[in-house]
């Protein structure tokens, strides 16, 4: 079959590679149908991740029909047409029935690695890292499904791949960054980073009550897609104005009740402490750069919360725990637990309450998948999404 | 766990036998601690001083009194090189007492260096020369100690792990998996099969080079959902001996289940073979052992990845053949 492959920074390609093979009785096999691009996946790209292998097959946001289960599969048939969850999760462990499923206890092989770096092991993930398990991913043909009766959701005939794929990994994820807000009736939240899942923050905390939700970025094309079709009230280019004094005239000075992270590791920044984060990354001395996360802790209102959902691997430098500490922050954060939220999700996509496909901006056959790489790491021609249509 | 220690004085018989190096390997942590705050302390100790002597070979040689000529700087700088070479040998592990003993031997070569410095008739300061033959002595006994202790740990063959893990069940459940000991290679990666006759159980393992080796064992107590325990009878090609103890744990946390394993490999290449099957970790073997029983138990599979399925590294991509490439 044909694979999206790692084959080192900055180099993925599509390769004829094996069909996958039913490797436990709890397996599924399923035939993609359609699969998107995750800007996470940007961090892989980037050589941002550890443990990564020349060969390893990419995508962790995939959809499409059933067609192979092994012996001890219960809930799936062959034909079901199926969104598949990113975090691998068994179902039975005490995480998992705490809900907490990204952090299942038995579906990362490579526990031992993670152990190392994290002190504990989160949930295996597919095509993301042998840290993460060293599951082949979804950006292919094919691709095998562990614990096929916990994670994959059945979807209804009447919507469309790109209506439902996002259910995948990041709507569920922008939903947990406002959920992780405890939004309450006059909150204004400020959200870094309007890609897709800033996008996804800023839809969900309207929906979840939020009064204003600013938008920081610093592309035009991602703000204007945020005030027209996310919901952001306000908008801030931080390239433009200073995103502190623009929160504080929004806020009369208080600061955000809560400040959404949707960054991560690879975040950009006017000047010096920019060119002093990135310096310092390249020089393996921090491996990530916290920069809109700091931002987020200066900004946020005493006693307010910041909920972390962009992306970190390792270490970060300078972090502002006095900030955090002397002033009553609550930092929450977590890979998002996939499968808590996909049918509640699915209901408000069957009722109308939110149409995730509108972050799509470019559709692309699997064998393009390298270039919609470079489209989305280089922000060409507007890219905010790219979905690969696999059959 | 008292059970593995009575297990092992069983065993043993007349004291001199793993029962005795059972008491003496018992998980002491704290002990291991403050030996491997005397290693680290030594390792930096040794690291420090190389680099002064590899620096400044002159400053080293006024402070212990002895003339910095040409060929005495030399020497100082083959001696820091040294140094070094044993601080980064303890600290990076995995055998720390070859290092050890490396040192001591350096101890015994600088002894009698400055030894020949104090006989000699050259113009030396005496006080300082023997000041610091007194403090090399003092550190020759230091390291002399601490290599013993690490190397006398593996030469005296047992090695004991200890590990736990919480699995999400009742007690009851966990005891009625491991109390099959047929179950065991489900999960523990080095076994090939158990098979209980009886009484009695015949173990066979994976050695390397495609060979197994083999033992009987005896249950040795076993009390319903609480606890097993086993020994390797006497006589057998491997000394082991082992118990697993189970044990709800708080607030319906599911249960504790904490393993004690001991093992003595034979003298020869056959002890080697099985001194290698547990790696030069073997708790790290353990500690996977129970991952995969707490998968066992809880999922019903032990689960694979494209990449775990092969032994060592290997690209996140589904394989050629399955069953063919692994062997499982």
């Amino acid at each position: 079959m044909k694979a999206t492959c790692w084959m080192g920074k900055r180099d993925v390609r599509v390769e004829n590679v094996p069909d996958p093979k039913i490797l436990n009785a709890q397996d599924a096999i399923v035939r993609v149908t359609s699969t998107a691009i995750c800007g996470s996946d940007l961090h892989l790209f980037n050589g941002f991740v550890p443990t990564m292998e020349r060969g390893d097959v990419l995508g962790h946001e995939f959809m499409g029909e059933v067609v192979e289960v092994g012996p001890a599969v219960q809930n799936l048939q062959v034909g079901d047409r199926v969104v598949v969850p990113f975090p691998i999760a068994c179902g039975r462990c005490a995480s998992c029935q705490a809900g907490l499923f990204s952090v299942c206890e038995n579906s990362n092989p490579n526990w031992w690695m993670a152990e190392k770096l994290w002190g504990h092991s989160p949930a295996g993930i597919f095509g993301y890292s042998h840290l993460l398990g060293g599951f082949a991913g979804g950006q292919a043909e094919y691709a095998r499904v562990p614990f096929a009766d916990v994670g994959p959701i059945k979807i209804p005939p009447e919507l469309s791949d790109d209506q439902v794929l996002f259910l995948s990994d990041i709507l569920p994820t922008g939903y947990m960054a406002a959920e992780l807000c405890d939004i309450e009736p006059g909150d204004v939240v400020a959200v870094w980073g309007a890609g897709p899942v800033g996008q996804f923050a800023i839809a969900s905390a309207r929906l979840l009550g939020a009064e204003r939700v600013v938008a920081i970025d610093r592309f035009e094309y991602r703000l204007r897609m945020a005030s027209e079709r996310a919901g952001a009230t306000d908008t801030i280019n931080y390239e433009e104005v200073d995103e502190r004094d623009a929160l504080g005239e929004i806020t009369a000075g208080r600061g955000p009740d809560a400040c959404i992270d949707a960054v991560g590791l690879e975040s950009h920044a006017h000047g010096p402490l920019f060119a002093y984060d990135r310096a310092k990354q390249a020089a393996m001395l921090e491996s990530d750069r916290p920069i809109a996360l700091r931002q987020a802790i200066q900004a946020c209102r005493n006693g307010g919360t910041v909920s972390v959902i962009g992306v970190y691997g390792g270490f970060v430098d300078k972090f502002p725990m006095g900030a955090v500490m002397n002033r009553s922050l609550t930092i929450k954060t977590g890979q998002c637990h996939v499968q808590r939220y996909m049918r509640p999700l699915l209901g408000r996509i069957q009722r109308g309450e939110i149409d995730p496909s509108f972050v799509i901006t470019h559709h692309l056959p699997l064998d393009e998948a390298a270039r919609g790489y470079r489209m989305f790491v280089d922000k060409e021609d507007g890219c905010e999404k790219v979905v690969l249509r696999a059959a | 766990m008292a059970s593995i220690g009575s297990t092992m004085e069983t065993y043993g018989g007349d004291g001199s036998g793993p029962a005795r190096h059972a008491r003496a390997e018992r998980g002491d942590g704290s002990r291991r601690a403050r030996e491997a705050r005397r290693v680290g302390g030594l390792a930096w100790f040794s690291l420090a001083l190389g680099l002064a002597q590899v620096v400044a070979p002159r400053r080293v040689a006024r402070l212990i009194g002895v003339r910095a000529d040409e060929r005495r700087r030399k020497a100082m700088r083959a001696i820091g090189t040294r140094e070094i070479a044993s601080g980064v040998g303890m600290l990076l592990r995995p055998r720390p007492a070859g290092w050890a003993w490396m040192r001591v031997a350096g101890d015994l070569m600088d002894l009698a260096l400055l030894g020949r410095a104090l006989t000699s008739a050259r113009k030396i300061d005496r006080a300082r020369v023997a000041a610091a033959t007194a403090a090399v002595a003092g550190v020759t006994l230091v390291d002399a100690l601490t290599a013993r202790r690490l190397s006398s740990r593996r030469a005296s063959g047992g090695i004991e792990v200890k590990r736990s893990i919480t699995v999400n069940c009742t007690p009851d459940v966990a005891y009625r998996v491991w109390h099959d000991l047929e179950n065991l290679p489900r999960f523990m990666a080095h076994l090939e099969s158990v098979r209980v006759q009886g009484e009695r159980s015949r173990w066979r393992a994976r050695a390397p080079a495609g060979t197994t080796v083999e033992w009987e064992a005896v249950l040795v107590d076993d009390r319903l959902n609480e606890l097993v325990s086993w020994r390797s009878i006497e006589g057998s090609r491997v000394s082991t001996a082992g118990a697993v103890r189970f044990a709800p744990a708080s607030g319906g946390r599911g249960t504790e289940v904490h393993v004690d394993m001991w093992y003595r490999s034979p003298a020869g290449a056959l002890g080697a073979a099985i001194a290698k099957l547990f790696g030069e970790e073997p708790g790290q073997q353990v500690a996977g052992d129970l991952r995969r029983f707490k998968q066992f138990v809880e999922t019903g599979e032990v689960l694979h990845s494209d990449a775990s399925i092969h032994r060592g590294p290997h690209a996140a991509r589904p394989p050629e053949r399955f069953e063919q490439e692994t062997g499982r």
